[in-house]
């Protein structure tokens, strides 16, 4: 996620006198898991897998792992931090304005693909009749214009605060009450339960806090119909993502927070491809984006070389073969080149 | 508005969010239906608002409510006309047909105009305004017929608008910007009977003594005009090729003939308060004598601005030689329809903010100007338009209906057209209300330059006006931007 313009967002606040949002639940009681809320200040979704063994990020993991057991005490400072940023999902002028913005132009995208794709267009009820997963759903920031436009969504999300701050926001609006479920777990969990049961599956801004990133693809691949669409927007691993991304928007502008994004887990575009087509879904359409922090706003740039959106469509056939050896130098080449293409 | 713009650009939405702060309920909000969209006000405006968010593509799932103090009235065209009537420009036809009622207007009455004629009673200057193609150039149309046809088309998409006739609203609590548990973040509204609606996006087109506005504590500035203005129906001394708007600037106000049909024409005279009273009051024959005179007695002329005049036509005819006015006389008035004169107080006002979290304003809750144009209802029309655009789209983005990122786009585009179109009105009331020699000189050298010229004066028939041009001529002479 890229963020920026900390000072003249601070500039603004100060200006308009806005009061922290402070922790008005006043419950101590919360599952997950404190420590893991210590690393995870932003309220960013973390899909930590259920095994141990399968870890591939080693020694940091083990590290989480370690400081995780060895808190038993709930800190009301980090409860009460936790429960600030929770509360931030909802402030269009918070830590989450750039989320709040790329609405603008991911949802858009979304419902133009999917009406591109299918066939009754139910008037003012666009997403009408569609069933979408949004996984890392956070505060509900992308199920609620979705469940607007008419779909049913599912949001998940590991961490209880999100899934709270969600339900409690959507929980004014009957419509969006009924559209909308917010469960709390992580995708792994739900997989067995929802075999094939979704039309369209959103993954924004996720895949960049995955511990297992092909895990995590095949779980998608799993829950998706036969001819669904997968939306995913994240960072590029570029040296340009890691100069925008790490140093300016957290080191120096602060606008995020200091450890809410490792360089080393961004992904190109090229390996999600690999793992999608591994999975039998094929990519059809790759943007860049580009997010400007004077105005606040994101617009759809040519390169793909910091932020960018990925539509892929899980192939009809049902016999999914796993593929064991991973594709040759000349076949990721290829699909990078068909990689590109504006909506 | 450069206030306003400035703080556009450094706070956008702090000041704004919190509209009033109250305490919220809590309960009984609960019980409350939700509307996406209330309209306050079931004028002209407000009701075309409503008939247009419920016949676009995008509103179809959604819930809309007008609210309207007054009865439902059953409408059948009367013989004579009503004394209220307004110009529609193509603009404002386009959105009336935009949601079908239109065609309604045209089914009951309406008289299309050609050409206007604008002149002074201090000179010969003269100014015409005519569409080469012969195009109507606006639409005279009695403002009941307007209500008629907007009805017809809400009673169309009744499934999705509900209307409340008597049912006045006597109290708003407004949402705190970024809620947080128990309250409730839309706009409670509640009616005088007790009944209590909650909303999503609040819409105020209650007139110039806009509620919505006031409790929303948004500045107005507002300043009464020392002028009322006086309206009638005329019938005309004989039928006649009635398509011709005319006003002429006396130095007490401007006097208008609309036309309605060959053998009658609407009065607007707006002058001073007891001159007004006077009119009113006098009898009929009196009446229409001072109409008469006063498009085409001469008193008010001087040498001094007659010879200047003449000496800037000549000098005009050297640079164009075609470009003096061919001047139409006006019709003369025979008689006037019994009861049909009335009075009403004249005013501007423009609000400093058209939006808040949650709230927009529209019509003369949001600006309120001098009829000598002909504007007031038309702006009300564009503000429906573009309000009306930029719902649609967020709509169709799936984004919360009463979010400020969208409202402030229209707010813009909204004040960038209005504010220059109310301060130009403003300032031709005021230079037309004197017949001081500099400034008459001044207005009539720059009606004639305006007139002369075509192509400044295509320019301004594009903004559907004929008064700005007045004022744009004036400020080329005096080298001043426009």
């Amino acid at each position: 996620m890229l963020g920026g313009g900390g000072t003249l967002r601070a500039f603004v606040r100060a200006l308009s006198g806005r009061r922290a949002a402070g922790g008005g639940h006043g419950e101590p009681s919360c599952r997950t898991h404190p420590a893991r809320a210590l690393l995870d200040r932003s309220g960013k979704v973390r899909l930590n897998p259920s095994s141990a063994a399968t870890d591939l990020n080693g020694s940091m993991a083990t590290v989480r792992r370690l400081l995780s057991t060895s808190q038993s005490s709930v800190d009301p400072k980090e409860m009460r931090k936790f429960q600030l940023l929770a509360h931030r999902w909802w402030d269009e002028q918070g830590e989450y304005s750039a989320l709040h913005s790329m609405n603008d132009i991911r949802v858009p995208f979304i419902r133009d693909t999917v009406l591109n794709m299918g066939s009754a267009y139910q008037r003012g009820s666009p997403l009408s009749g569609v069933k979408i997963l949004d996984v890392g759903c956070g505060g509900g920031l992308l199920s609620e214009p979705l469940g607007r436009l008419g779909a049913s969504v599912t949001g998940i999300d590991p961490l209880e605060e999100n899934i709270r701050a969600a339900d409690q926001h959507k929980s004014f609006d009957p419509v969006l009450a009924k559209r909308i479920q917010y469960k709390c777990g992580s995708l792994e969990e739900i997989v067995e339960e929802s075999v094939e049961t979704f039309d369209v599956i959103v993954a924004s801004e996720v895949v960049e806090h995955v511990a297992d990133l092909e895990m995590f693809i095949k779980c998608c691949s799993q829950v998706l119909k036969p001819g669904g669409s997968l939306f995913i927007t994240t960072i590029n691993k570029t040296q340009l993502s890691y100069i925008l991304g790490i140093v300016v928007a957290e080191k120096i502008a602060g606008i995020v927070p200091e450890g809410t994004h490792e360089w080393e887990k961004f992904v190109p575009p090229e390996e999600l491809e690999r793992l999608l087509e591994a999975n039998s879904c094929s990519v059809k359409t790759v943007n860049g984006m580009l997010y400007n922090p004077l105005t606040g706003s994101w617009s759809w740039i040519e390169s793909t070389s910091i932020n960018y959106a990925l539509h892929a469509v899980k192939s009809g056939d049902q016999a999914q073969t796993s593929q064991t050896e991973p594709l040759s130098e000349m076949e990721s080449e290829q699909c990078s080149a068909t990689a590109g293409t504006s909506v | 508005m450069a206030a306003a713009c400035g703080r556009g650009l450094l706070a956008p939405l702090g000041g704004r969010l919190r509209a009033c702060p109250r305490a919220s309920l809590r309960s009984l909000t609960s019980a409350a239906p939700l509307y996406d969209v209330v309209v306050s006000g079931g004028g002209m405006v407000g009701s075309a608002m409503a008939a247009a968010l419920g016949h676009d593509i995008h509103f179809h799932d959604k819930k809309i409510a007008l609210l309207e103090a007054g009865p439902r009235k059953e409408y059948h065209l009367p013989e004579s006309y009503s004394n209220r009537v307004s110009s529609i420009s193509p603009g404002s036809a386009t959105l009336l047909s935009s949601f079908g009622a239109w065609d309604h207007v045209c089914n009951l009455r309406c008289k299309p105009f050609r050409r206007m004629q604008v002149w002074d009673a201090c000179s010969e200057a003269i100014i015409t305004f005519e569409k080469d193609d012969l195009d109507d150039m606006g639409y005279i149309v009695e403002n009941d017929v307007v209500m008629s046809a907007v009805t017809k088309q809400l009673d169309a998409v009744a499934d999705r608008v509900e209307v409340f006739y008597g049912s006045r609203a006597v109290g708003y609590t407004w949402p705190l910007p970024s809620h947080s548990c128990d309250t409730s973040p839309w706009v409670q509204v509640e009616l005088a009977d007790g009944r209590r609606l909650q909303t999503k996006l609040l819409i105020g087109a209650d007139g110039h003594n806009s509620v919505v506005r006031k409790e929303a504590e948004i500045q107005n500035i507002e300043h009464q005009y020392d002028q009322s203005a006086v309206v009638a129906t005329l019938h005309l001394s004989e039928a006649t090729d009635n398509n011709v708007a005319w006003q002429r600037f006396l130095p007490t106000g401007p006097i208008a003939l609309l036309p309605l049909s060959d053998t009658a024409s609407s009065l607007v005279w707006s002058t001073s308060h007891e001159h007004a009273s006077e009119l009113l009051t006098m009898d009929k024959e009196s009446f229409v004598d001072s109409i008469n005179s006063a498009f085409w007695s001469n008193v008010n002329h001087s040498d001094f601005i007659d010879a200047a005049g003449a000496m800037f036509r000549s000098a005009l005819s050297l640079l164009k030689p075609s470009g003096t006015a061919v001047r139409q006389l006006p019709p003369s008035v025979a008689n006037v329809d019994p009861e049909s004169r009335a009075v009403f107080p004249l005013g501007m006002g423009h609000a400093t903010e058209y939006v808040r979290h949650r709230v927009a304003l529209i019509g003369d809750a949001a600006h309120r100007v001098h009829p000598l144009a002909g504007q007031g209802v038309n702006l009300g029309f564009g503000d429906i338009a573009c309000l009306t655009h930029h719902l649609s789209a967020a709509a169709f983005n799936g984004q919360d209906l009463g979010s400020l990122k969208h409202l402030l786009r229209f707010e813009t585009e909204r004040q960038r057209h209005n504010v220059s179109l109310i301060a130009a009105i403003d300032l031709l009331k005021r230079l037309y209300s004197t017949s001081l020699s500099p400034l008459v000189l001044l207005r009539t050298w720059g009606l004639q330059a305006t007139n002369a010229l075509p192509p400044v004066k295509f320019f301004f028939l594009l903004k559907h006006t004929f008064i700005r041009p007045v004022h744009d001529a004036n400020a080329i002479l005096w080298n001043k931007k426009w």
